[in-house]
């Protein structure tokens, strides 16, 4: 055969295939599930190993208020997107505004905890092994807050322009789905930091 | 039905701008999200660092061919190997395989591009980013003030050697960037395989029809999300310790070193499948096509790879039996590894089944498959051997060890990127390559191959640990050195030849046109090489063959799925 060849049949029946956006999230969430897996493996395994103070039970308090927040933030962006497809682009900016809110509450709260650790407590990174691997936990964490919020905030800056419509809902909705997922590790975190790990 | 449209009717589109300069061209190739430039470009920067690499290894060898040898100082000789491992895994085998993956996917599920274009380009420069950093550690690795030194840790780079009172100045860290940029690219690229996979296919193209290349390249994906990832948590990790003063691995400060070697074989063992699935996914689309029939077992094949998927997350400790990890994790490791033999048995039969009573086309491409069966049979044989744990006491850091990994990594994996290259260089080039000096490489590379490989079994048996930079010569480890550092000659002969056919096709190989395999996937219903947009239509199947039943209309493979 020397000749190209092009082959095509009419449509039997309707082509459906899922959303690359939405398959491209789940890959990336299924990557940082593994890196968070590890750090919350080595918390887990050098619970009690350290050789010198402070321990958990010493210095950490539950963060009630900060926990309720960004729980609550992803009620708050599910309704962002479900007005967004409706077409209703003022209440879908009010409730982006919510989840901003919320979501830097939560950070404002990790803050104080660490200033009050690092200044009252003494308890830095290379203190011992419970500060090693709370703050890369904790902090990996909280790194992945701050980047939902700047991804909500360029949504939100965008939605008051009004440069946003009701066709833009799929990609805000791929946008939620990384949050939920942020919500969902802090869960996990906190259990492990502050429940069991007390 | 099936409906022809000549080549002609794509070629009525407007034709390409004339580049005449050098820069417009250079300017093209470094803003393109096409997934078949960025293709070309994995493989291209791959075989750069593949040469590099393999000077590495000559140089190695030539160190260890005699006894008592100075050729190289030990302080070299580990840089040399720590150097050679990284390379050929991340930076030679990693984007070698994303690049022909990049290259064919989209045109074998009859797509125009990946599902993210920018972030394939992302990744790929990403990826290269890491490989110049690693090497530029020869310029900067001790600081502003000393000369260069490259890492020396070795690949896996175990704790505590890697603290910074073991490993001062930066050689270390540039390891672990270009380690964590190249874990990054990786993901990219990835994520977007299994995207493009899922969300682009061409109408008809269920997920029972896919070829079996997309297929597996669909499954290493997957295994990299999991895989790859506590790789990078690691090296933040280790990045942690050496800049931040943390104590993850620190071992006077409570850390374990163990548990660094669990978190890089959680890596490392996965990442032996990461490679060798897109070589059996090589292997899926050639021996059917110079076997004239269409593969045995198909869905066999995909229940095997998804197997073997999901078993290689669970063998990561038969790297570790030497630790001492007691009884029951000692036998847990044993029995899985040696259970990943049988999805590998099923993929080897199926692939002797295919070969059976096929009218057997001993082409470039079918004989470097044919030499890979055989080989990558007996790589698995002394694998089940190291899989038994009181066997591996004793071999374990051996050279029987890196004789067993050799053979996967060239015998089988290498063996296939070559088989591939034959049979998709007239699609990437539009010419054929030379065939005469095909067969020189395969002779010349079997030969060199198993005077190596095979003879480097024996020292490791005699006792002969690996990463020494000499040895005695009453040891009687001489005369099997000098073998195995006389194959390497042949082998370097053999990729000489390689280059030079890669070089001379591109200019005065016999034009190909579209099909020159009469094969049957996608890929080939395209001009060599495809246009920028691959389909000027979108093409419809209806069967994994789409190709068959347009050529045999009389018979399509519709009527047997």
């Amino acid at each position: 055969m020397s000749t190209a060849v092009a082959i095509s049949h009419p449509a039997s029946e309707e082509w459906r295939q899922p959303s690359r956006g939405i398959v491209g999230m789940a890959c990336l969430i299924a990557a940082e599930s593994a890196i968070f897996i590890i750090f919350v493996v080595a918390y887990i395994f050098y619970l009690g190993k350290s050789l010198s103070g402070p321990t958990p039970r010493e210095v950490l308090d539950l963060p009630i208020l900060s926990t309720i927040c960004l729980l609550s933030s992803s009620i708050t962006v599910h309704f962002a997107v479900h007005e967004l497809r409706a077409g209703r682009i003022g209440r879908s900016s009010s409730w982006l505004a919510a989840t901003v809110l919320l979501g830097s509450i939560f950070i404002a709260g990790t803050a104080r905890e660490w200033h009050e650790l690092i200044y009252r407590h003494g308890l830095t990174i290379r203190t011992n092994l419970f500060g090693t691997t709370f703050y890369s936990l904790v902090g990996l964490h909280a790194s992945h807050v701050i980047a939902g919020l700047i991804m909500l905030s360029i949504a939100l800056i965008f939605s008051l322009m009004g440069k946003v419509n009701s066709s833009h809902a799929g990609r805000l909705e791929v946008l939620s789905i990384y949050w939920h997922f942020v919500d969902a590790v802090w869960v996990v975190v906190f259990t492990v930091v502050y429940v069991l790990g007390r | 039905m099936a409906t022809h449209t000549p080549a002609t009717s794509i070629a009525a589109h407007p034709a390409l701008r004339q580049r005449g300069r050098a820069l417009d061209v250079l300017y093209d190739w470094i803003t393109t999200v096409d997934h078949k430039k960025i293709g070309l470009m994995y493989i291209g920067y791959a075989l750069i660092f593949l040469v590099i690499a393999g000077i590495e290894a000559l140089l190695m060898r030539v160190q260890l061919a005699v006894p008592n040898n100075t050729f190289v100082s030990p302080q070299t000789f580990n840089r040399l190997f720590t150097m050679h491992g990284t390379t050929m895994v991340f930076f030679v085998g990693m984007p070698i395989l994303f690049g022909f993956g990049n290259y064919l996917i989209p045109l074998m599920i009859g797509a125009r591009d990946m599902a993210f274009p920018r972030l394939n380009a992302f990744s790929f420069w990403i990826s290269a980013f890491g490989g110049v950093l690693l090497y530029f550690s020869y310029f900067a690795g001790s600081g502003l003030y000393g000369a260069g030194t490259a890492p020396d840790v070795g690949w896996f780079a175990y704790a505590p050697l890697t603290a910074r009172v073991f490993s001062p100045g930066h050689s270390t860290d540039y390891w672990t960037l270009s380690v964590l940029l190249s874990g990054v690219g990786s993901i990219g690229t990835a994520l977007n395989i299994v995207a493009t996979t899922l969300s682009m296919r061409c109408p008809g193209m269920k997920l029972s029809r896919m070829p079996l290349l997309v297929w597996l390249y669909f499954v290493t994906s997957c295994i990299a999300f999991i895989a790859i990832s506590p790789l990078t948590a690691a090296q933040i990790m280790l990045m942690i310790d050496r800049y931040l003063g943390g104590h993850f691995f620190d071992t006077q400060a409570g850390g374990s070193a163990v548990l660094w070697m669990h978190f890089f074989w959680i890596f490392g063992h996965p990442e032996v499948y990461i490679l060798v699935l897109p070589a059996f996914a090589f292997a899926n689309e050639i021996i059917p096509v110079f076997s004239r029939k269409a593969i045995f077992g198909y869905p066999a094949m995909v229940a095997a790879t998804v197997a073997i998927g999901f078993i290689s997350m669970g063998v990561w400790a038969h790297h570790m039996f030497t630790v001492g990890l007691g009884p029951g994790a000692n036998a847990f490791f044993t029995l899985a590894t040696m259970v990943i033999a049988v999805p590998t048995g099923i993929k080897i039969f199926n692939w002797l089944a295919t070969l059976w009573g096929g009218s057997i086309h001993f082409t470039t491409p079918m004989i470097f498959a044919i030499g890979f069966l055989f080989q990558f049979l007996i790589a698995g044989l002394t694998g089940v051997m190291l899989a038994a744990s009181p066997f591996d006491w004793q071999l374990g850091n051996s050279y029987f060890v890196v004789a067993h990994f050799h053979y996967v990594l060239v015998g089988a994996i290498l063996f296939m990127i070559f088989s591939a290259f034959y049979y998709w260089y007239p699609k990437m080039t539009g010419r054929m390559m030379s065939e005469k000096l095909g067969k020189w490489h395969f002779w010349l590379l079997v030969i060199g191959f198993h005077l190596t490989f095979d003879f480097m079994h024996i020292p490791g048996i005699l006792g002969m640990p690996r990463r020494i930079y000499t040895y005695e010569a009453d040891r009687g480890w001489a005369i099997w050195n000098m073998i195995v550092s006389s194959g390497a000659i042949f082998q370097t002969i053999a990729t000489l030849i390689f280059v030079y056919n890669l070089v001379w096709s591109f200019f005065k190989g016999p034009k190909a046109g579209a099909d020159p395999w009469d094969a049957w996937t996608l890929e080939w219903s395209t001009t060599s090489p495809p246009p920028s947009y691959n389909f000027a239509r979108t093409p419809t199947v209806e069967s994994r063959r789409p190709l068959w039943d347009l050529k045999h209309p009389e018979d399509p493979d519709t009527n047997y799925e």
